[in-house]
């Protein structure tokens, strides 16, 4: 019985099914138009913000890690010292998107009946910050120091053998916090996964407020008057970011192979990799001719992908079904807008071409070190 | 009134006293003018304004997730003075050093703290931005600052990552050794990224592993006893300091941009 769970939980994290299921399921979490908001409340999804949706969501990670905990092989990655700040990231992650959540459907109730969010209250009525905010705050650095100590003098610090620079570990992780970039390896290379990427993500962050020109939804929590950004942000920090870091911590074990959490990790575990790049799919398989010698040549179907993702789709959609966004946006709103966007898409879109197709790179030209 | 004078408590005799007077101006806070006068005159306090909109000091609103990750890292660099008293970042003595900060030092769990507490603090930047991401806050006329939060969120992970160097055990110097050869693959400037090879004169390539942005990082061309003492310099001063910068911009612009987000 626990076996078959363990099982069907092994089979169904990996990522090519709980990625998949995940995307499939989280327009249906996080509605971002009428039609998705119909089957979520139709399928009363939105009881995952109530207090017992909650609960729910409690037990099973709690369920999770206690199971886990019980498993041999799990309990190694769970016992790591620097594998608990991911448990507690898991809980706080869960706790926090639910309270929000479930503040923003309160206060859309209020809206939609014509009252003031909950946080409205009369400008004129102000407290003081000495006593009212001065004592939450040293209450709050109070328990948090106690949780500290407590943490602290409970869990001490990890500390492995002494560095040796000839003997390699196999995984060698990165700090949990950069796993999520280190997942996108699997996918892109060091230059994209591990610098383009980094650097448009805090690009993009910094971007957001000037992208999202949706004035309503300023100083309160609410899911219906900003549910395209809300969708967008939660897709990209659950996704493409959270879940990445946990694919990286618990699933990956020995030559980044994917185990799940309740397997052992088998150094010796042989993954296929017959991965093939564009250029070969078109020039071998589907010409029949041995590759040419000119690269660019070589790669000219790569660059012809490529150049019609990054700058021909933008206009068209700017022509088509994005006509009245790009009316509001203006064309360097836009602009900046499709280059995140599209860039933020590239890394589902990539994985998918390696699962389906095995697909290495879109343009491969290792001779420049340029492989996209 | 002399009666009322006799009933006097003691908090009230030293707070009302020429010292204490001195130092704190407002004397007892009991009155509303005495209250807003203590925040208006401590330069700690005048962080806040005098007075807040209600829903402004709500748990519940604010999750108290800025104003953790700023204590946290006040408790960081108090731990993290303490630590450098002991810990010296040479390869002959790093490690041993890290072993009787535990073992031999009195209080043994600064360590603990230190290491324990830069996690929380990168969860609880994380979580401050997603509050403010999901209340709006971000939204005109907060724009900039949320760019210099997120600028902040940058310098915490960097700090926590330079510090993951310290300790130089296997942890550290394999997960710094994977983190850094990224920078191999810079585009331009990293000796094994695209269009590094256009940057040559002649015959002479310009970037080669010995000039490129990781060995800038690493003092080297692996970690090293010189990207020890780099990572150390770094954690300890240059990205501390950064980040002093823009938080203190950061807790301006809050009360520039009009103070606490809410409805209007």
């Amino acid at each position: 019985m626990i076996e078959t769970l363990k099982n069907t939980i092994d089979y169904l994290s990996t990522p090519t099914i709980s990625f998949t299921v995940i995307t499939a399921i989280f327009p249906f979490v996080f509605p971002p138009t009428d039609w998705f908001d119909r089957i979520n409340r139709k399928l009363k999804i939105d009881k995952l913000w109530t207090n017992t949706g909650g609960f729910i969501q409690f037990i099973l990670i709690t369920g999770f890690f206690v199971l886990g905990y019980q498993d041999p092989n799990f309990k190694i990655i769970l016992m790591k010292g620097d594998n608990f700040p991911i448990v507690l990231m898991v809980y706080s992650m869960a706790f926090f998107t639910w309270y929000a959540m479930k503040k923003s459907y309160i206060n859309d109730a209020r809206l939609d009946e014509g009252k003031k969010p909950m946080e409205y209250h009369d400008p004129e009525d102000k407290v003081l910050v000495w006593p009212d905010l001065v004592y939450i705050e040293f209450i709050c650095l109070i328990l948090f120091m106690v949780f500290l100590i407590v943490w602290s003098i409970l869990v001490p610090a990890p500390l492995e053998e002494p560095a040796n620079p000839a003997a390699t570990p196999n995984p060698s992780k990165a700090p949990w916090y950069f796993l999520g970039l280190q997942e996108m390896l699997v996918y892109f290379d060091p230059w994209l996964a591990g610098v383009i990427f980094p650097t448009l993500i805090i690009v993009g962050m910094c971007a957001i407020p000037y992208i999202d020109i949706n004035k309503k939804g300023d100083g309160y929590y609410s899911f219906k008057e900003r549910r395209v950004g809300y969708f967008i942000f939660m897709y990209g920090w659950v996704v493409l970011w959270v879940y990445l870091i946990i694919i990286g911590t618990f699933f990956r074990g020995p030559n980044w192979n994917f185990f799940g959490p309740f397997e052992y990790w088998d150094p010796h575990k042989l993954e296929v990799l017959n991965n093939v790049n564009l250029s070969e799919y078109f020039w071998v398989i589907g010409l029949g001719q041995p590759l040419p010698s000119n690269i660019l040549l070589r790669e000219s179907i790569g660059f012809l992908v490529t150049g019609i993702y990054l700058f021909v789709l933008p206009v068209l959609l700017a022509k088509t079904v994005l006509k009245k966004m790009y009316e509001a946006y203006g064309p360097t709103r836009y602009t900046f807008l499709m280059i995140l966007g599209l860039t933020m898409l590239a890394l589902p879109i990539k994985m998918y071409l390696r699962w389906f197709f095995n697909l290495k790179y879109i343009i491969g030209i290792p001779e420049w070190f340029f492989n996209i | 009134m002399p009666e009322d004078k006799k009933k006097e408590s003691l908090l009230e005799k030293v707070g009302n006293s020429p010292v204490w007077k001195s130092i704190f101006r407002s004397g007892v806070p009991r009155t509303r003018r005495q209250r807003m006068y203590a925040v208006l005159g401590n330069v700690f306090l005048h962080l806040h304004p005098a007075r807040l909109p209600r829903h402004a000091v709500k748990v519940g609103y604010t999750w108290c997730m800025g104003g953790l990750s700023f204590f946290l890292f006040v408790v960081l660099t108090i731990t993290g003075i303490l630590l450098m008293f002991y810990y010296r970042p040479t390869v002959e003595y790093a490690f041993t050093d890290i072993i009787d900060l535990g073992e031999q030092v009195p209080l043994g769990i600064m360590r603990e703290i230190h290491r324990w507490g830069a996690h929380c603090m990168v969860l609880t930047t994380w979580l401050h931005m997603l509050r403010v991401f999901m209340t709006g806050s971000y939204k005109p006329p907060r724009e900039f600052n949320w760019a210099v939060g997120v600028i902040l969120m940058t310098l915490t992970l960097l700090l926590s990552f330079t510090g993951y160097l310290l300790p130089w055990d296997q942890l550290a110097i394999w997960a710094v050794t994977v983190g850094t050869n990224m920078a191999r693959a810079t585009p331009f400037l990293g000796s094994e990224g695209p269009g590094a090879s256009l940057l040559a004169i002649g015959d002479i390539n310009l970037i080669h592993s010995a000039s490129d942005v990781r060995f800038a990082l690493l003092a080297g061309r692996f970690v090293g006893e010189a990207t020890l003492l780099r990572f150390y310099v770094l954690h300890c001063i240059a990205v501390p300091f950064i980040a002093m910068i823009f938080m203190a911009v950061h807790f301006w612009r809050i009360r520039k941009d009009g103070g606490i987000s809410g409805p209007l």
